[in-house]
């Protein structure tokens, strides 16, 4: 196990405790989202390159969109209020 | 006379609901004033024993209520959140120790003598390919020796899309009129879409075309890579949502509808299935594709995996992309 993998296996389990964490829903989605770039990265040190797209591409962008969206329609993420003058 | 109409309405408000006597109905009529007095007497003490009773059950019920509603947002919520908290610490160990505890007693990694690496293993080594014509060790196995594995998920994913579909999507048209569900949701998306957002706008025009092309390549050169049908059709599915995130629906409609989405569907599950079952038929004796077993560098070689590896790109690109517009909007 080279050192590299020792970090990201680090920092991928520091991600997965502070998805659970986290108050707001929006950073626990964003989180989510860097602990999945980590998991590609370690699909490319174990040698399997198309997961490491598949990973990257599903968990951290189609993933993340779909729960970005369930927040918004459910307004979970706080709008600035500069924005909700406009409404 | 008096004493059986109090009767018939005492038992009147116990809650019989038989009809008056004929005979009853008649008297009414023709009884002497101070008989009639009484029996509003009889009848306004009746009521008003009823009404004391009424709201005495009233106010015990909402006592009741409020000190349940009061326990309940106390100590009654600290209770119920302790105990979620320690039930899920507790889960959550226990899979964690359960899952740690199984890794430990698999056989070492790469040691020849665990039982993964036996007959089976060696002829998709040396025979691979040779039988199924895939360069790659790892396309071969998924599109060819268990090429019904790989229909199984594209199945699921298409049933999945059709779920969606089923519970998110508004109807848009009744009678040739919009329904005023589907004109609040389009209303909602179009006030909520980036207008003219000229970063995002200037992004999306450099990269998704890059996008889409690395997604492409993917899928075409999966035969002679290991794999490449569902990466490259997630991330041609992601460039498609960038794509519709930066111009709109109004652009996208152009080049994909709901027609677009179930024609390519039902053609590539088609496709594939076609593909793959005819051999259920021959007694698992391959009519043989006349392409060429894989070179590589060559698009056209190694047997059907190009064509099914296509198909599958398709269908999950096309899953990618219905599952975010229906989420967005309940509509594609």
């Amino acid at each position: 196990m080279s050192v590299l993998t020792v970090i990201v296996l680090g920092f991928l389990l520091s991600c997965a405790i502070a998805t659970c964490l986290a108050k707001d829903l929006l950073v626990s989605v964003i989180i989510f989202m860097a602990y999945s770039l980590l998991m590609s990265i370690l699909w490319m040190l174990l040698q399997s390159p198309d997961l490491a797209i598949t990973e990257a591409a599903v968990g951290a962008g189609v993933t993340s969109i779909l729960f970005f969206i369930t927040l918004k329609k459910l307004h979970a993420i706080k709008v600035k209020h500069s924005e909700e003058k406009d409404r | 006379m008096k004493k059986k109409i109090v009767d018939r309405l005492r038992q009147r408000y116990a809650g019989d609901q038989s009809p008056l006597d004929e005979d009853m109905i008649s008297s009414l009529g023709e009884q002497p004033p101070e008989l009639m007095r009484t029996s509003d007497e009889a009848y306004e003490a009746l009521e008003h024993v009823h009404e004391s009773r009424v709201w005495e059950a009233v106010r015990q019920e909402r006592d009741m209520y409020q000190q349940i509603h009061k326990w309940s947002y106390s100590s009654g919520l600290r209770l119920i959140k302790r105990v979620y908290t320690t039930l899920a610490v507790l889960t959550c160990g226990g899979i964690i120790l359960f899952l740690l505890w199984t890794v430990n007693m698999l056989p070492p990694f790469g040691n020849p003598n665990n039982p993964d690496n036996n007959e089976v293993a060696a002829r998709y080594i040396e025979q691979g390919p040779e039988e199924t014509g895939a360069v790659n060790m790892v396309a071969g196995m998924i599109l060819d020796y268990r090429a019904f594995d790989t229909f199984g998920e594209t199945t699921v994913l298409f049933v999945a899309a059709c779920s969606v579909l089923f519970l998110l999507k508004l109807n848009d048209h009744k009678d040739g009129k919009p329904t005023s569900a589907w004109l609040e949701a389009e209303y909602d998306d179009r006030h909520h879409e980036p207008k003219n957002d000229q970063i995002l706008q200037f992004a999306a025009r450099l990269l998704v075309p890059i996008i889409l092309l690395f997604g492409f390549y993917v899928i075409m050169n999966g035969h002679i890579s290991p794999g490449g049908g569902f990466s490259g059709g997630a991330i041609m599915g992601a460039g498609l949502i960038l794509y519709l995130n930066a111009f709109g629906f109004q652009k996208t409609e152009r080049f994909f509808t709901y027609n677009t989405f179930r024609w390519i569907t039902f053609g590539s599950l088609i496709t594939y299935a076609g593909l793959k079952s005819y051999s259920f038929y021959t007694g698992a004796n391959h009519l043989g594709s006349g392409i060429s077993t894989g070179t590589p560098g060559a698009l056209l070689s190694a047997g059907f995996i190009l064509p099914l590896n296509i198909c599958v790109g398709l269908v999950v690109m096309c899953t990618m992309y219905t599952f975010y517009t229906l989420i967005r909007k309940g509509g594609i």
